[in-house]
């Protein structure tokens, strides 16, 4: 049993499911839920995008 | 006509705090398999996607051939992998009988998995907590 996945969608995959837990487990209601899972979702995703574009700065 | 008096009573009766045991019983339970603490409290959407967040992110990880680790008391960062992937319970145990999660030092995603497979068990956690402050009424 094998999964093969890119970096980015392994990122991607991982920010989903930690942002979901994050997002049921610090709020009250739905839609406070909804809102800081998306919250985290976007902040997973933007720090991997930030991270590869800092790293490529320090290579070239 | 809904009367708005049933409603207050309704939810003031889904906030408060639920009996002793279930403090007990729903983190437990919310351990040993991903979401079951918030499905024994009647949170089926919550535990539903819980449980899919853990299980896809367990299984993603064995997929990447991440490795499972075992009780030892060597090196912190192995002693700390193996209390992360505990945290999972019944699919640590699983994977465990079943010998999955041997790891493959080869490939280079395959150090995602073994992170993946621990991050599902610290995740796991997370959620027994949340059970268990739904049932103590800290937490509607």
């Amino acid at each position: 049993m094998t999964f093969e996945l890119s970096h980015f969608n392994a990122a991607l995959l991982f920010a989903l499911c930690a942002s979901t837990v994050f997002g049921i487990t610090q709020r009250n209601t739905p839609r406070d839920m909804l809102r800081y899972g998306a919250y985290c979702f976007a902040l997973f995703a933007g720090g991997v995008v930030l991270a590869s574009w800092v790293m490529w700065g320090i290579k070239h | 006509m809904a009367n708005p008096q049933n409603a207050t009573l309704q939810r003031s009766a889904k906030a408060a705090p639920q009996s002793s045991s279930m403090a007990t019983i729903a983190p437990l339970a919310g351990w040993f398999f991903p979401g079951l603490g918030h499905f024994i409290q009647r949170r089926y959407i919550r535990g539903l996607l819980l449980m899919l967040s853990v299980f896809i992110m367990f299984f993603a990880g064995l997929g990447m051939q991440g490795k499972v680790y075992q009780f030892n008391t060597g090196d912190l960062l192995d002693i700390l992998g193996f209390v992360g992937d505990l945290g999972s319970g019944l699919l640590y145990f699983l994977a465990r009988a079943m010998d999955w999660g041997i790891g493959n030092i080869h490939r280079a995603v395959a150090d995602y998995g073994t992170k993946y497979i621990v991050v599902a068990g610290l995740l796991n956690i997370i959620a027994a907590i949340d059970a268990h402050h739904i049932a103590i009424g800290k937490k509607s």
